[in-house]
C-alpha cells in the first residue's frame, strides 16, 4: 500500500538520536551481500550528502532559516555517517567506484522509465549511457591494474560494455544546461527524480575527486580526472532540471520528500535484515523531518503543503537489473549529443561547434578512457583468464611446451 | 563473533551464482567491440611517460646536526653513497615499528578468539612484540650514531609503508580472527627476514661490522619469529580443515 506522508508522522526530531557505537556498525559483506545492497548504501549516502549540501547553501543565503536548518542538518549528518560507514573496509576505492557506476546505471534507468515528462526522461537516458560507459572504463582499469574481475562487484546484473564513449562525452558548459521542470505543472515525481539524481551525481563527482589522488598509477589518476569532469557535467545537467523559481522552503520541503521516498524505496527492496532496519529507522526519521519542515513551510509561506507535496508516495525506485532497457537505449541513442538544452544527433553538430572544440582540446594529448580500455572486452575471471586459456594447458605454473 | 573462517555460505561474487545472467552479459560483452584497438600495454606506456618526468618519492634528509655532519663525513669513507644505507635503515625502522603494532593487534585477537593446539600463546606473541620493539630501538640508535634523524621518513621507509598497507588493515579488522591475522604476520615475517639479510650484507659491505653483528642478532630473532608464525598458522589451518564442526577439537578461532 502506498505510503500516506500526511498521515505518517514518523519519529519527532528531538527523538532522532545516535551514539558512536550505533553510528559505526557492522558493514555489509562485499562477498555475500547482494550488489543492490551496496547500490542502495552508496545511493543513500549520496542522497544524504546532498541533504547537507543543499541545506548548507540555504543557510549561507538565508538568515531566518539557519536555526531549523542547523537542527535538521545535524541529524542528517549522522544518518549519512551511519549509511556511509556500512561500506566494508575490504572494498577498496576502485571497487566502490564500480558500485557508484552501478548506482548511476540501475537507479537512473529506473528513474528514466518512471519519469512522466518526456524531456526529463530523455535527459536521464542521455546521462545513463554516459555512466554506463564509465562502468566499462573503470572495469578495464580494475582488471588491468589489480588483476581482478569487476563482475564480482556488479554480480552479473549489469552489462560491462562500452556505452557512449567517455572520450566523446566532454561538452562545453553551455551544452550541459537543460530546461528546468515548471514547478507549477511538474508531477511531484519529476521533482523527486531531479533532486535524487542530482544528489547521486554530485556525490559521485565528490567521491572521484577525493579518491582519484590515492592511485599510484598515472593512467588511473588520469581516468579519475577525466570521469570526474563528466560527473561535474552531469551535476550541471541534472541540477539545471530543478526549477530555480521555487522558494527555499519549497526546495527544502521537496528535498525532505525525496529523502522519504528514497528510504521508502530501499525498504521495499532490501534483503539484508540488518540494513533493512536502518532503512526503516531513517524512513521514520525522515517522515519526522518532513513534518517539521511542512509545519515551517505552512507557517512561513502561508501555503498548504499539500499544494506542493504528493498525498502518497509514488511507486519505489526499482532495484533490479535494467539490461534490456539500457541496451535498447544504447542502440537508439548512443550517437546523441547536445546543442544547448536540446538533444541532437552528433552528426548534426558543425565541425566548429563549441563542444567539439572543447572536447578536442581536452583530448589533444591523449584520452585516458580510451587508453585504459584499449581492446578491452569483459571476460569472466578477468582478461588474464582468457589469456591463459589461449596459452593452452599448464602444469605447475609453467606452460607445457 | 565468527569463530571459523572457511564456511560455506551465500557468496555472490562468482558467475556460477547467476548462470543465466552471466551467460547473457558475457555474450553482450563479446558482441560489442571496444572503442579503440590495443591492449593493457597502453596503460604501461602512460606509466613510462610519467616515469620519465618523475622526481621520485622524496629524499633522504641531511644529517640532523653538526656533529652528524662530521660523522657522516667520516661514514662517507665507508661507502660511495652513505645515504643508501641510511635510507635502508630508515626502512627497517619503519617496518619494525609498524610490526610492533601488528603484534599488539594479534594479542587483542587472542583475547577475543583464544588459541588452538600448537597455536599462538600470549607469551609467544608478547615475546615477538618485544623483539620488534627492541629492533626499532636498535635501528633508532644506529641512525642517531650515524648522525641521521631517526624520526624522519626516508624514501624506502615510505615505500615499505605503501607495500605493507594491508597488514595493519587485516589485524585491525574486527571481522578477521587470529588465524587470518597470522597470514598477515607471515607476510611481515618473511619480509623481515629477507630485509634483515639484505641490511646485514649492506652493512658488511660498507665496513659497518659492529652494526652488522648486532643486526645478525636481530635476524636470528626474526628467523625464530618466522618459524613460530608459520607453525601456528599451519596448525590452525590443518585443525580447521579437519574439524567437522567449529566446536570440535577446539577449532581455531
Amino acid at each position: 500500500m502506498a505510503l500516506d506522508i500526511f498521515q505518517e508522522k514518523g519519529v519527532p526530531l528531538d527523538r532522532q538520536v545516535f551514539t558512536w557505537k550505533d553510528l559505526v556498525r557492522r558493514p555489509y559483506s562485499k562477498l555475500d551481500d547482494d550488489a543492490f545492497t551496496r547500490v542502495r548504501v552508496i545511493y543513500m549516502n549520496g542522497i544524504m550528502a546532498d541533504a547537507l549540501r543543499t541545506k548548507h547553501m540555504m543557510a549561507r543565503i538565508n538568515g531566518s532559516l539557519r536555526e531549523p536548518l542547523a537542527r535538521i542538518r545535524r541529524v542528517e549528518h549522522f544518518e549519512q555517517t551511519l549509511i556511509n560507514w556500512l561500506n566494508p573496509p575490504d572494498q577498496n576505492p576502485l571497487e566502490t567506484t564500480l558500485g557508484f557506476e552501478q548506482v548511476a546505471i540501475e537507479v537512473t534507468a529506473s528513474v528514466a522509465l518512471r519519469e512522466p515528462d518526456p524531456y526529463l526522461a530523455q535527459t536521464y537516458r542521455f546521462g545513463l549511457l554516459e555512466d554506463f560507459d564509465h562502468l566499462y572504463r573503470y572495469s578495464a582499469l580494475y582488471d588491468r591494474l589489480e588483476g581482478k574481475d569487476p563482475n564480482t562487484i556488479t554480480q552479473s546484473y549489469t552489462d560491462i560494455i562500452p556505452g557512449r564513449a567517455t572520450s566523446l562525452e566532454h561538452r562545453h558548459p553551455l551544452d550541459d544546461l537543460r530546461r528546468p521542470y515548471d514547478k507549477t505543472t511538474a508531477h511531484p515525481l519529476s521533482k523527486i527524480h531531479a533532486i535524487s539524481i542530482t544528489a547521486a551525481e554530485n556525490q559521485t563527482h565528490d567521491y572521484y575527486m577525493t579518491v582519484g589522488p590515492f592511485f599510484t598509477d598515472p593512467a588511473a589518476r588520469q581516468l579519475y580526472a577525466e570521469i570526474a569532469a563528466i560527473e561535474e557535467q552531469h551535476v550541471t545537467q541534472y541540477e539545471s532540471l530543478l526549477d530555480p523559481s521555487e522558494t527555499l522552503l519549497e526546495k527544502w520541503l521537496m528535498h525532505e520528500a525525496a529523502e522519504v521516498y528514497n528510504f521508502y524505496s530501499c525498504l521495499a527492496y532490501e534483503g539484508n535484515p540488518r540494513i533493512k532496519e536502518v532503512w526503516q529507522r531513517f524512513l521514520d526519521y525522515e517522515l519526522g523531518q518532513l513534518h517539521f519542515v511542512k509545519d515551517l513551510f505552512e507557517r512561513v509561506e502561508g501555503r498548504d503543503a499539500a499544494s506542493v507535496l504528493p498525498r502518497t508516495l509514488p511507486e519505489p525506485v526499482e532495484y533490479k537489473q535494467h539490461r534490456e532497457f539500457v541496451r535498447k537505449t544504447l542502440n537508439a541513442e548512443e550517437d546523441l549529443a547536445t546543442n544547448g538544452p536540446d538533444f541532437v544527433p552528433r552528426a548534426d553538430l558543425p565541425a566548429d561547434h563549441r563542444s567539439l572544440v572543447y572536447r578536442d582540446q581536452l583530448n589533444s594529448e591523449g584520452s585516458p578512457s580510451e587508453t585504459v580500455a584499449a581492446g578491452y572486452q569483459w571476460t569472466p575471471g578477468t582478461e588474464l583468464a582468457a589469456r591463459v586459456q589461449r596459452m593452452g594447458s599448464t602444469s605447475a605454473g609453467r606452460k607445457v611446451h | 563473533m565468527k569463530k571459523t573462517t572457511s564456511d560455506m555460505g551465500p557468496n555472490r561474487t562468482g558467475i556460477a551464482m547467476s548462470p543465466i545472467d552471466s551467460a547473457d552479459i558475457f555474450q553482450a560483452a563479446q558482441k560489442r567491440a571496444p572503442t579503440s584497438p590495443g591492449d593493457g600495454s597502453l596503460l604501461l606506456e602512460v606509466r613510462k611517460q610519467y616515469a620519465l618526468e618523475s622526481g621520485g618519492v622524496g629524499h633522504v634528509p641531511p644529517p640532523a646536526n653538526l656533529k652528524g655532519v662530521a660523522k657522516t663525513a667520516v661514514e662517507l669513507l665507508k661507502g660511495a653513497k652513505p645515504t643508501v644505507f641510511l635510507d635502508k635503515l630508515g626502512e627497517r625502522l619503519a617496518f619494525e615499528r609498524s610490526g610492533s603494532r601488528l603484534y599488539e593487534g594479534a594479542l587483542a585477537k587472542l583475547d577475543v578468539h583464544g588459541s588452538w593446539e600448537d597455536g599462538p600463546t600470549q607469551e609467544g606473541l608478547e615475546r615477538i612484540l618485544n623483539d620488534e620493539l627492541s629492533h626499532f630501538a636498535l635501528l633508532s640508535e644506529s641512525l642517531t650514531k650515524l648522525g641521521a634523524d631517526p624520526t624522519a621518513v626516508t624514501p624506502c621507509a615510505d615505500l615499505v609503508g605503501v607495500m605493507s598497507m594491508g597488514l595493519p588493515a587485516v589485524l585491525a579488522d574486527p571481522r578477521t580472527n587470529l588465524r587470518q591475522s597470522l597470514e598477515a604476520l607471515l607476510v611481515a615475517e618473511l619480509t623481515d627476514n629477507a630485509s634483515w639479510e639484505l641490511l646485514i650484507e649492506l652493512a658488511r659491505g660498507l665496513g659497518h661490522d659492529t652494526l652488522a653483528d648486532r643486526f645478525q642478532l636481530a635476524l636470528d630473532a626474526e628467523s625464530e619469529h618466522l618459524v613460530l608464525v608459520r607453525g601456528w598458522l599451519a596448525s590452525g589451518i590443518t585443525l580447521e580443515a579437519r574439524a567437522a564442526s567449529p566446536e570440535e577439537l577446539g577449532a581455531p578461532a
